[in-house]
Order: C-alpha cells, then structure tokens, then sequence
C-alpha cells in the first residue's frame, strides 16, 4: 500500500497530462455528436421522405461500424485519400460521429414521446414546422432526452480510451507508457481506474439529478 | 365566410366525410350534432388544415384550404381552433400560451401581446392564474385558457372540437358560459358538441350528421325540438333521454 502512493505520487502529474488530454475528446466528442445527432433525427422526423430515409440509413451504417475501425479509417485511411487528420482531430471526429447515432435515436424518441396534441396546436395557431419544433416540441422533449444524454457522456468518457489506439496520449494511453517502461502494472493501472471514477461520479450525479426532475412533471 | 362543398375524405378505406356541403355566416353560431365516428370532428380539423381531404373544395373568406400551401398559415391565423383535450403547452405558464401566437406567429411587440394577453385571461375569468402552468388548473380553466389562446390570434372565426367533453360535469358550466358570451359578442363559431342545451341556446344554426353525410339541418330550436328525419329523431330521443 505503500508502495502504491509512492507511486501515486511519481506518476500522478503525467498521468494528469493524459486526463486533460481526455477531458478534450470527450467535450469535443460530446459537443460534435450532439450536433450530428440532432441533425440526423431533426431530417428523421422532418416528414419529407427523402431526408428520412438518408438518416435512417446513415445511422444504421454509424451504428455498424465499431469506433475502433471508424477511428482508424479516419487516422491511417484518410490521408490515402488525401486528407491528413492530427490524432485528436480522427479521435474526436470519429468518436463524435459513432456517438452521433446514438444521439439521434435519443432525440428522436424524446421528440415521439411529445403527444401530437401539441403539435396540433401550435400548427392551429399558424406555427410552421421550424417554429413548432423550437417553441413546442424541443423544449418539452429536453427533459425526456436528459436522463440518457447524461448515460452517454458517462459512456463517451470511458470510451475515449479508444483514441489511444490512434497515438491520442490520454488518460489510457498515458498509462499504459508508464506501466511499460516501469512495470509498475498494479500500481499505474489502479490509479487510471480510480482517476475515470473520479470524473465519472459528477456525471453520475448529473444524470441522478436529471433523471428525478424529469421524474417530477 | 366558410364554405365546404361536396367535401369527401377518406381514412384508408373508410370514407368518413361523403360528400360535405354546408357554409357558415358572419356572426353565426353553427352547432355540429351526431354519434361519435360520424365525421363531426373531421369537418373542423379540415376547416383548418389539420386534416387534408380528398375531393371538393373548402375555402375560408374566399381562399381555399390547401395544408400543404403556405396560404394555410393565413387561414389558419384567421380561423382559431380549441381542443377537446385543450393542447395547452405544459411548459409554459396561461399568459405565455396565450401570447405564443401573437409574439411567434404575427410578431406583434411584447408589450402589446402581453396587455391584450391578460386582458384576455380576465375576460374569460382566469386573471389570477397567469403565472400558473397549465398541469396547476383544472380542466375548465384550462380549456377556458385554451380559449383565450384562440381569441388572441383575433380570429375572424373560432373551431370548437368538444369543447366540454374531456371535463368533469360540474366545469362544464364555466367554459359553456365563455363560449356564450362570445357568440353574444358576435363571434363566428362552429361548434361540434354534446351539449344539447348550449346548441337550443346559443346557436343559430344546428347540423346532424350521421354516417359522413348531413342528415338534416336547421334553424336550432326547431330541429332540435322537431327533428324532421327519423335518425335525428331517433339520435336526439337516446342523448335527451338515455334512460
């Protein structure tokens, strides 16, 4: 035990290199595939036929794909095709992009569950579909779409270890530099653990928090 | 102002609406009677646009009801429409339902919108609960808040779609007493109810149909105390009379 926070010690500072390193993917991630993913379920939902089914089967492809080979495509294929990515950029491209089909079926139920009573009556008073959308359906389906937006960032923190895969020096990555060149397996490991329960229990929290308010009306 | 002619519309199969002609005055108040799934409501949610129809022709002071036309905006700002189940927007307080269309829809300045706003919730008794969200009133101040989000598009006419159906018996009252003072006021309505003394009352017009057609119409008092045809006989002995 000891040893251990001799370790902790030694290594915490360059493993908080990797943290920050992860915080970025993450946030970038989040941010990129909540933008996707509400395009993709806005042309879901939109009733013109065409975008629909462009976004059906956009995230059925997303869907098929692991992020580990969607990352790599984005890191080692993209530069064949004459565009050269920086690891961060392919990592948070990629990850934002798996993500954003889970986001998009996320959006697109909470927008469902909205009864089409209220649509009804925003059309009655002479809403089009853009005004329904943003002073109607948006703002009730939040709180439908808060409980399991709060469980993907939780899963979106884990899985940016991924981007180690493609040279991203996060948290994983960073770890895993340390344990190779001191062996100090038990000790560096335990530590990455204990620091991605650290950074995941706010978001606990934050989904606990949502999940009774939505919980309320 | 409103005219339907020859008006069919169809839900897959069925064919609930055979072949609607009617028209609605000025200033008239027009009740629609019949038995549930005759095609009542269907008439209203086309009037608007809610619902496309098939064959014949709706129009609205002249301009014809197209929902996917962007004209259908104008018509639909024009005519107003309250729900069975109100539809109020539950996460907004009486006042901002009532201002929605006024402030989004024909962008009027907040200042005004938000007077004739309140001016409206006092009209129709609910001054007091402007800050109260809709899930904090009963259903009669609901449908009654409802109704002043209707007035305050400042509609040429108002759909009413079983305005009381979805209340508890005593609530009824209230909102019927709303409705009676409109038409006192002179509103154009067009009314689908169950209310059969509201319609001797208040209307100057009564429609039965029965089955997608218009069985019989007429002046209220007269078709309601002597309805002509057998069905509209038969139809107002069972609602009058249920026992």
């Amino acid at each position: 035990m000891k040893g251990f926070w001799h370790d902790a010690v030694e290594f915490f500072p360059i493993l908080m290199n990797g943290v920050a390193l992860t915080i970025v993917v993450t946030i970038g991630s989040l941010l990129l595939s909540t933008v996707l993913g509400l395009v993709w379920a806005m042309m879901r939902v939109s009733g013109i036929k065409a975008l629909s089914m462009l976004s059906a089967s956009l995230i059925n492809v997303i869907r098929g794909i692991p992020i580990i080979v969607l990352l790599f495509y984005l890191y080692f294929v993209m530069p064949d095709l004459g565009v050269t990515l920086s690891a961060l950029q392919a990592a948070i491209l990629g990850l934002g992009i798996a993500y954003s089909a889970y986001q998009a079926e996320n959006f697109r139920a909470g927008i469902e569950a909205i009864d089409k009573g209220q649509i009804e009556a925003a059309q009655s008073i002479g809403m089009g579909w853009w005004l329904t959308m943003r002073r109607v359906v948006l703002p009730q389906a939040v709180r439908i779409v808060l409980p399991p937006y709060g469980n993907v960032m939780i899963m979106m923190l884990k899985d940016s270890s991924q981007a180690s895969t493609i040279t991203v020096a996060e948290l994983a990555l960073q770890g895993k530099l340390i344990a190779s060149s001191t062996f100090k397996n038990t000790s560096v490991f335990t530590l990455v653990a204990l620091m991605y329960l650290t950074m995941s229990i706010p978001l606990i929290l934050l989904v606990r928090h949502f999940e009774k308010r939505a919980g309320k009306r | 102002m409103i005219e339907l002619s020859d008006v069919h519309k169809s839900f897959g199969k069925v064919e609930v609406l055979k072949g609607i002609t009617a028209s609605v005055q000025k200033g008239e108040v027009v009740c629609i009677i019949g038995p549930s799934g005759s095609g009542k409501s269907t008439i209203l949610r086309c009037i608007n646009g809610l619902e496309s129809y098939d064959r014949g022709e709706i129009s609205v002071e002249g301009l014809k009801v197209d929902r996917d036309a962007p004209s259908i905006v104008d018509i639909r700002t024009q005519v107003s429409m309250v729900f069975q189940r109100f539809n109020l927007f539950p996460h907004r307080t009486a006042l901002e339902n009532v201002v929605e269309g006024p402030l989004y829809v024909k962008k009027e300045s907040r200042a005004q919108a938000l007077e004739r706003g309140r001016t409206l919730l006092a009209q129709v008794g609910l001054a007091e609960k402007a800050d109260a969200h809709p899930p904090q009133l009963s259903g009669g101040q609901q449908q009654r808040v409802a109704i002043a989000r209707a007035l305050a598009m400042q509609p040429k006419a108002i759909l009413f779609d079983e305005p009381t159906s979805a209340l508890d018996p005593e609530l009824v009252g209230d909102v019927l007493g709303v409705m009676r003072k409109l038409a006192d006021d002179g509103m154009t309505m067009v009314v689908v109810t169950h209310e059969m003394g509201f319609a001797r009352d208040v209307a100057d017009r009564v429609l039965f149909i029965d089955g997608g057609v218009i069985v019989e119409q007429g002046p209220a008092k007269a078709l309601l105390n002597q309805p002509q045809h057998p069905r509209t006989q038969d139809f107002l002995r069972r609602v009058l009379h249920p026992l």
